[in-house]
């Protein structure tokens, strides 16, 4: 893996040398359309890696080949020095360490808020059922829905659900966290409550790889903005270069479009 | 003279015949439509095809057709000396089951996609995925077809009589034979079929108002 076209963060962390994630040279096609072309990424332990371009650039599909629930048809992912596996046990024992926050929440319709935050502590780490239900109640009341435990999702607002979503995949302990467009199917007013729960995590130090269209987020938190288009990773810039300098005329006119309005 | 007074005992074997026959039955059609089913949505190719050839070869032969060769060709090639019971519930068991395999998976996808990709981004194998959350979700779909499909097999089990089972439709030969009117025999036989499936019928009803409650 030592011949990565290592793209250097610049406003990386400390061990800029530490890689927690590596994408090597991914291709895929969805049928005739080639998705995601020559992807090569980095991603640093504790950096925090936004990922932002027009619709249907590729953004979501890359978030989602990282714990591999997209295949790629070509090149190489590895998380902490290992290889994803193929389908089978041990991919979900990997995928344990991947935390994802999905842009429709995903909880659990059938469990409680509380369930939803203490089954994979149970049932793929083998936690005992007190422990993780007292691990379960610190991290809704760090997210702001403590008093939201004994509810169903659908008593929820979205804002809450996601909130709580990010708690399931904290209790995991992961590794890394995947964000695929976490505030796109909220109301406006809900979307800060979320990103301030994001902006709280990027100061403790968790890598993430945020996929978003928020960009006061991706200026404020990000160590990195990787910008794509049709596929292609178009350009990689601190957040500061980025928005105030781009250098490609792709990301010139994406943000012409989307910062004057 | 009356045909169900004097023949209560064989009656009531009959009957218990014909509920012994689907119960057990039914057991083995969900349990191998639970396995068949999670075949056919498994991540696993050959997996799949094992379940979509299951449920094609299976529904698609005539009942009867499966009968003749549990009865003539299995104890045969394979198993000598199984007995007659054992053969009738595999027959009608894996029959059933593909119909059972079909309605648990048009509830299983009547479950979002990202219910069950959000248990795997957490960790859990194929297996706890649908067996945690992807199944306790589709059992409210599930149930009102698996209703007609146990009815459907309380009435195929008659089959099971014409080959040496005893049951509502075996003890019918018995008592033409003793020369009561065959008519009100059917009667008889008809109201004991009619219990089986009323009784399945109210069963459901019971499990669909359970389900609908705690939600």
């Amino acid at each position: 893996m030592s011949e990565v076209s290592v793209t250097k963060d610049a406003g990386g962390p400390e061990s800029a040398t530490d890689k927690l994630v590596v994408l090597d040279n991914i291709n895929k096609h969805f049928g005739a359309l080639h998705v995601l072309q020559d992807i090569d990424l980095t991603i640093a332990r504790g950096e925090v890696v936004v990922v932002i371009g027009p619709s249907g650039s590729g953004k979501s599909t890359l978030c989602r080949t990282i714990n591999r629930l997209e295949t790629v048809d070509s090149g190489s992912i590895t998380i902490d020095d290992k290889p994803l596996p193929e389908e089978g046990k041990e991919l979900a024992k990997l995928r344990a360490d991947v935390g994802m926050v999905f842009q429709s929440f995903n909880l659990f319709a059938h469990k409680t808020v509380l369930e939803n935050v203490t089954l994979g502590q149970v049932k793929v780490r083998r936690t005992d059922k007190r422990v993780a239900e007292e691990k379960a109640r610190t991290l809704l009341d760090r997210v702001g829905v403590g008093n939201q435990a004994d509810k169903y999702p659908a008593q929820l607002s979205g804002g809450q659900q996601q909130r709580v979503a990010i708690a399931r995949a904290l209790a995991m302990d992961p590794k890394v966290m995947l964000f695929d467009e976490p505030t796109s199917a909220l109301d406006p007013e809900m979307i800060n409550e979320v990103l301030e729960v994001m902006q709280q995590l990027a100061r403790d130090g968790m890598t993430m790889v945020v996929v978003t269209h928020e960009m006061g987020f991706a200026r404020s938190a990000a160590n990195r903005v990787v910008f794509m288009a049709d596929g292609r990773i178009v350009e990689e810039a601190t957040p500061e270069q980025f928005f105030s300098n781009p250098r490609s005329d792709r990301a010139k006119d994406f943000l012409s479009k989307i910062l004057h309005h | 003279m009356n045909v169900l007074l004097d023949n209560l005992a064989l009656f009531r074997e009959g009957f218990l015949g014909t509920l012994w026959l689907t119960v057990v039955s039914a057991l083995l059609a969900v349990v191998l439509g639970l396995v068949i089913a999670g075949f056919r949505v498994s991540p696993v190719p050959p997996l799949r095809i094992f379940g979509t050839l299951w449920v094609n070869v299976l529904r698609n032969t005539p009942l009867t057709l499966l009968f003749l060769v549990a009865f003539f060709v299995v104890p045969k090639v394979l198993f000598p000396g199984v007995n007659s019971f054992v053969l009738a519930v595999c027959a009608c068991g894996f029959y059933t089951s593909s119909f059972v395999a079909e309605a648990v998976r048009s509830g299983i996808n009547t479950v979002p996609m990202g219910q069950a990709e959000a248990a795997r981004a957490i960790g859990m194998t194929f297996t706890q995925t649908m067996r945690i959350v992807v199944l306790p979700q589709a059992t409210r779909t599930v149930v009102p077809p698996m209703s007609s499909i146990f009815i459907a097999l309380t009435k195929n089990t008659a089959i099971a009589g014409a080959f040496d089972n005893v049951d509502l439709f075996n003890i019918q030969k018995t008592l033409s034979n003793d020369g009561y009117d065959i008519a009100v025999i059917f009667v008889w036989i008809t109201l004991g079929y009619l219990i089986i499936t009323y009784a399945i019928n109210g069963l459901f009803r019971l499990l669909e108002n359970r389900l609908e409650v705690a939600r």
